[in-house]
């Protein structure tokens, strides 16, 4: 036993220390000890983190059930049942903000899909490497302004004024468009800025699956005579799926909630435009300014809880068609 | 990277041409509209008024600039600001996220499990944006302080998660042998794996650093001080309000009898000079980008 000990023989795998390591963790369970503990360390600031920032706040949810007043603070407001949700939902404000929100996601999601899915494929077919990475750089250029520079240059585009839109209207001998004061042409003016800003990063993810393929499937379509359609619609699509529907469940996750940043800013929060553009989340950031916070609380609670779910069932769903593809 | 693109002879160059034109249009719509932008932060307040806002100054002018660096107060506060925030933001996040993710990356970990879900559950829960108020502001007092735009979203599960399955797809002989030559656990952290990751956590630190200096919306909801604005809050007050603008301006500022104020024209100005450091940064990380996003892209 003493001989052991002295040369550091590990006794689970029989691997040699050298010298000058036998007192410390020459046994199985002190080296796993100490590796957890040496592990436990490096997790231990990141965890600190997420108890502080991420769940923390999770009990504070309780501030939607309550008539919160300042001065009393969370645990000292009195407690109001479901009257803040009752608020909310019976409002006409929810009608709208829901409904805008869940159009724009849905459409959003598709959109990204799709043109995410052919752009990727444009790609891919793209024989010149130069050409390929100079295109994709500008097009995915967008995604990293932040959405105040994208509200400017809409704003450049738009300005009833000066923009340029309207001067070339007027050049034509049209009159220029009050756009910041018409709700109807916004869905369309935020998606396109939306795919706009977007579809640069979207064809990059898909366009990384699509490198990652396996090159015989292609020989085998071209060896059959496919053509390019062809090869697309049942070679590279079908390779996709998989991405396709992670990201899907995880935008349905997110149904309920919207861009709070391309509503906010593109919009200049100008409140004519709200019957198209107001969403669940630019209503709880005002109702939170005007100091309604446990209205604002009990308006998010909804949101997060029906993400959850709403990730929970497609998830359970997909999983219940082909469980490769599924996120858990 | 081995190219699987489609090289048969049969392929026409007629394929070829329709892509490139498609893609050439698609780079029009994204180049022409930040033309706009420059062209006019470059014109003359008149021509603006007469002309509206032209694709090439039909009044060439530097007006709007002279005014943005004649009294750049503001605007270099705002940038001391968002330059700390950011790069200590960048760093601390790159560093603790790249630690937490290793252990989770080793299947002998014991606590992996139970860690893993508490990270991942983030992802699919939150409290919401007023508890979170509420305890950045009235316990943790971090409100108007630099630290507001650092600490709350220093952690993310989306990220600990792709760095976590980068480091999983390390050959695992390399701790193996590393153990054997007698190192811990911190050591193999920090002087092999992390290392040989840097493709991965500088794309996440990129994409950290990015986010981090196009924040506005901590500025909107934490910050009334104009001393702690960041560049892209500076932006926001700059394009909503015009009287805020008229400030800006106007301070210590003589104003010219009968002279047309560049506001327009110093407005995009000031957008370009908040925005264009980032286009100048991102042509660095290109090559960073393809190996990271593919590691990305793969499910976590």
């Amino acid at each position: 036993m003493g001989f052991r000990q002295q040369k550091g023989i590990d006794q689970k795998t029989h691997r040699v220390f050298g010298s000058g390591r036998t007192a410390k963790g020459n046994s199985y369970h002190r080296r796993t000890f100490q590796e957890n503990f040496e592990m436990s360390l490096l997790v231990l600031p990141g965890l600190a983190f997420f108890i502080i920032f991420h769940y923390l706040p999770m009990f504070g949810i309780v501030i939607a059930f309550k008539d919160f007043n300042p001065n009393l603070g969370i645990f000292g407001s009195s407690w109001a049942g479901l009257k803040n949700f009752e608020f909310y939902f019976t409002s006409q404000d929810a009608v709208r903000t829901i409904r805008n929100t869940v159009l724009y996601s849905l459409t959003f999601l598709g959109l990204d899909v799709i043109t995410g899915v052919t752009l990727a494929i444009m790609f891919y077919y793209l024989q010149s490497r130069r050409a390929l990475k100079f295109y994709n750089t500008v097009i995915i250029l967008p995604r990293f302004m932040s959405m105040v520079v994208i509200a400017f240059i809409v704003y450049a585009l738009l300005s009833p004024t000066y923009g340029a839109v309207n001067t070339i209207m007027k050049s034509f001998g049209a009159k220029g468009i009050q756009w910041y004061s018409k709700p109807e042409y916004w869905p369309f003016i935020l998606i396109l800025t939306h795919v706009w800003q977007t579809v640069g990063m979207n064809s990059i993810v898909y366009y990384a699956a699509l490198m990652g393929m396996d090159g015989n499937l292609l020989e085998a379509a071209d060896l059959d005579g496919a053509t390019k359609w062809q090869k697309a619609w049942y070679v590279l699509i079908p390779h996709l799926i998989s991405v396709i529907v992670i990201l899907t469940i995880l935008g349905l996750g997110h149904l309920f909630s919207g861009d709070f940043g391309l509503f906010y800013q593109v919009t200049k929060d100008t409140g004519v435009l709200y019957p198209t553009t107001d969403i669940i989340n630019t209503y709880t950031f005002r109702a939170m300014q005007t100091g309604a916070l446990e209205k604002s609380a009990a308006v998010g609670l909804f949101q997060s809880l029906t993400g959850l779910i709403l990730v929970l069932l497609t998830n359970g769903i997909v999983r219940k068609i082909s469980p490769e593809n599924s996120l858990f | 990277m081995k190219s699987l693109s489609p090289h048969k002879s049969k392929r026409t160059g007629k394929g070829q041409t329709l892509l490139h034109l498609i893609f050439i249009l698609m780079v029009l719509m994204y180049l022409l509209p930040f033309l706009l932008v420059i062209s006019v932060s470059f014109s003359s307040e008149e021509a603006l008024h007469t002309g509206g806002f032209t694709l090439l100054p039909k009044e060439f002018s530097l007006d709007a600039y002279r005014l943005a660096v004649r009294n750049p107060q503001q605007l270099l506060q705002s940038y001391r600001v968002t330059i700390s925030f950011t790069v200590i933001g960048t760093v601390l996040a790159v560093l603790i996220m790249g630690m937490m993710a290793y252990p989770l990356s080793r299947p002998n970990y014991k606590f992996r499990k139970p860690v893993t879900f508490l990270v991942f559950f983030t992802m699919l829960f939150g409290g919401g944006l007023v508890p979170s108020y509420l305890l950045n502001v009235r316990y943790l007092h971090l409100d108007n302080k630099l630290w507001i735009y650092i600490l709350p979203s220093l952690v993310s599960a989306w990220n600990i998660i792709i760095i976590r399955t980068n480091y999983a797809q390390l050959p695992k002989e390399l701790i193996e042998s590393a153990k054997i030559d007698g190192a811990n656990e911190l050591y193999i952290c920090f002087r092999i794996i992390m290392p040989l990751s840097k493709p991965v956590l500088a794309t996440i630190g990129f994409f950290f650093f990015v986010n981090k200096w196009n924040d506005w919306m901590t500025a909107v909801i934490y910050i009334n001080k104009p001393n702690l604005y960041s560049l892209q809050y500076l932006l926001q007050r700059i394009l909503r309000e015009a009287e805020f603008l008229k400030q800006m301006a106007e301070e210590n500022q003589v104003v010219e009898q009968g002279a047309v104020y560049p506001t327009e024209s110093f407005r995009f100005a000031m957008a370009l000079l908040a925005a264009g450091p980032v286009l100048v940064i991102f042509p660095f990380f290109q090559k960073y980008f393809s190996k990271g996003m593919t590691i990305g892209a793969v499910k976590g």
